[in-house]
């Protein structure tokens, strides 16, 4: 997914000569191809994710739209007032890029868990927050973000997810990857949408086809979001996040009520544990089983 | 029409200070009044910019990071033209956009502050700007001498040498009081000077109510080329009131009636 980002960063760089990266010392062998192209358009901020994202806002400020680039935490909680007054109260256009999103860091232990950053985000009105689940979303997001440059978070997977489904612009508005038949759905956010679809395709040889739709735009919705699940009687949500504040947590918010909403998280205990991505969601409840049996559970 | 001296800036911005944080029953005063000197220089003799065109391109940009102390910039900058001098009067009442703490919602205001520690990395990003696009204003950051316990102020003063960033100025308001107690009892600064040069800053040391001082150095912008600057002005809390210099409550008091009316006749007499 960061390649994808990448590559679409330098893409929408060639158009728009007020794209500019700033990385927090991270990204080796993602981002040297934007600096070797742009070098007037790149900063190295150095291991400092406060002045990294306070001299982005101040860059944004004369005009650039600005990307931080960094992994987990960092370039979000670490700076937490920084964005939340030097981007969002001047309502300057700075990305701030979070690669690692969930799990993807799970051998790193629990500081490269990145599981509370939505809900503490989304308190922040002012800022778009997507969180892509393949690469074609991640390319998408980037598109959209270019071409509307403001306060935004852009929740990125690791290297190597597969393209889930084909790509379509991105809106304030779920995808729906499988139609299904059923009644119920299951909608996920981020790259944990691949267990959502090896559930779905084993709940179909069980004679229940439910349908699957990914959530890369979290913030700001609306109706239109809340039309879309209208559809559905009962929605399993799948997140690779804690239940506060999440997919989830905002679905019950937007949702009317003759939608029924159950959502499955990161219990804390989970986020104390280390492991892969894989053993992890297995650990959590999060992988395809998982969440086909607790579909299974919903619909009946 | 003859354009005000620094001097007499520096007094009626003092004057203003004083009565808006009386009439709104509000705090930080001695801090206004300790870098008013800086700001009389600055908003004569240094700074370009156009009080009818607050968003000039060409301007130098100004930040006030310690924003807890801006009854004496918006002074200053209604007093230069910015905005209506009788809106002064609306300092920290309900609805006002002269809010107790700096805001960018006034003209000629570039930044809100508030919080410490944000002004001089978001004006890093400012200076950078300006070398990236080859353009010449220069940015300017006034920090208090207790906000340099902010960690980001150092990430930021890392930074700027670095990028060879001699398009920045800080200026610190080395008043040696800060929230709980002195500097030196809190966390002592010094070398403040040695500790800025090790750096890798252009620094100079003045007194910071000496307006020939201040403005010698600052015409002389950049000191050396290459290196980001900074000015740190030696000043005292609460000056020119002389009840209040060097006084540790007036972080937080708000003068009364009688005190008010001593300390303007102290400064001279009310514009």
């Amino acid at each position: 997914m960061r390649t994808a980002f990448i590559r679409e960063l330098i893409a929408q760089a060639r158009e728009h000569p007020d794209i500019f990266l700033v990385v927090g010392d991270l990204g080796y062998s993602v981002v040297e191809p934007f600096a070797q192209e742009f070098p007037d358009r790149f900063l190295n901020a150095g291991v400092a994710e406060q002045n990294m994202t306070g001299v982005a806002a101040g860059l944004a400020s004369e005009g650039y739209h600005v990307f931080t680039y960094s992994i987990a935490n960092f370039p979000t909680l670490r700076c937490l007032e920084q964005i939340r007054n030097d981007i969002c109260y001047h309502g300057v256009p700075v990305t701030v890029v979070s690669v690692g999103a969930g799990l993807s860091y799970g051998n790193l232990g629990y500081s490269h868990h990145a599981v509370q950053d939505l809900g503490i985000l989304r308190t922040f009105g002012e800022l778009t927050i997507h969180s892509p689940a393949d690469p074609g979303e991640a390319r998408e997001s980037v598109r959209w973000l270019t071409r509307n440059p403001g306060p935004s978070y852009l929740r990125l997977g690791k290297a190597g997810e597969p393209d889930l489904y084909p790509a379509q612009p991105l809106g304030p508005r779920p995808n729906v990857v499988h139609p299904g038949t059923a009644d119920v759905a299951i909608a996920a956010t981020g790259s944990v949408l691949k267990c959502a679809l090896e559930a779905a395709a084993f709940l179909r040889c069980d004679g229940l086809d439910p349908a699957v739709l990914s959530c890369p735009w979290l913030q700001p919705l609306g109706t239109e979001f809340a039309a879309v699940f209208q559809a559905y009687r009962r929605v399993l949500t799948v997140e690779e996040h804690v239940a506060s504040g999440g997919l989830g947590s905002l679905m019950k918010e937007l949702l009317p009520r003759s939608v029924a909403v159950e959502s499955l998280t990161i219990p804390l205990p989970v986020t104390r544990m280390v492991g892969s991505q894989s053993f992890l969601r297995r650990e959590a409840g999060l992988d395809g089983p998982a969440i086909a049996a607790a579909l299974k559970r919903l619909a009946t | 029409m003859d354009r005000m001296s620094s001097v007499e800036l520096a007094r009626q911005a003092r004057c203003h200070a004083l009565q808006m944080v009386a009439r709104a029953r509000a705090s930080h005063v001695g801090g206004a009044l300790s870098m008013a000197d800086l700001l009389g220089v600055l908003y004569t003799d240094i700074l370009r910019f156009r009080p009818d065109d607050p968003a000039w391109p060409e301007r130098d940009r100004f930040l006030l990071s310690k924003g807890h102390s801006c009854t004496s910039l918006y002074a200053t900058l209604a007093l230069r033209g910015c905005f209506p001098v009788a809106e002064l009067e609306t300092y920290g009442a309900d609805g006002s956009r002269l809010m107790s703490h700096i805001s960018h919602k006034v003209p000629g205001v570039e930044f809100s502050t508030g919080s410490l520690g944000h002004a001089l990395p978001f004006g890093l990003g400012m200076a950078l700007a300006a070398r990236r696009r080859g353009l010449s204003h220069r940015v300017f950051v006034l920090v208090s001498d207790g906000e340099l316990d902010e960690g980001s102020n150092w990430e930021a003063l890392l930074l700027a040498p670095q990028h060879r960033l001699d398009n920045l100025v800080v200026l610190v308001d080395y008043n040696k009081i800060q929230s709980l107690g002195s500097v030196a009892e809190v966390a002592e600064l010094g070398p403040l000077v040695e500790k800025l040069r090790a750096f890798r800053w252009a620094v100079r040391e003045l007194d910071g109510h000496n307006h020939d001082e201040i403005r010698a150095a600052l015409d002389t912008l950049p000191w050396e080329r290459g290196r980001p600057n900074c000015l740190v002005a030696h000043t005292v809390k609460g000056k020119g009131v002389e009840f209040m210099e060097n006084r540790l409550e007036w972080h937080y008091r708000s003068p009364d009636a009688t005190q008010l009316a001593a300390a303007l006749a102290g400064l001279g007499g009310a514009p």
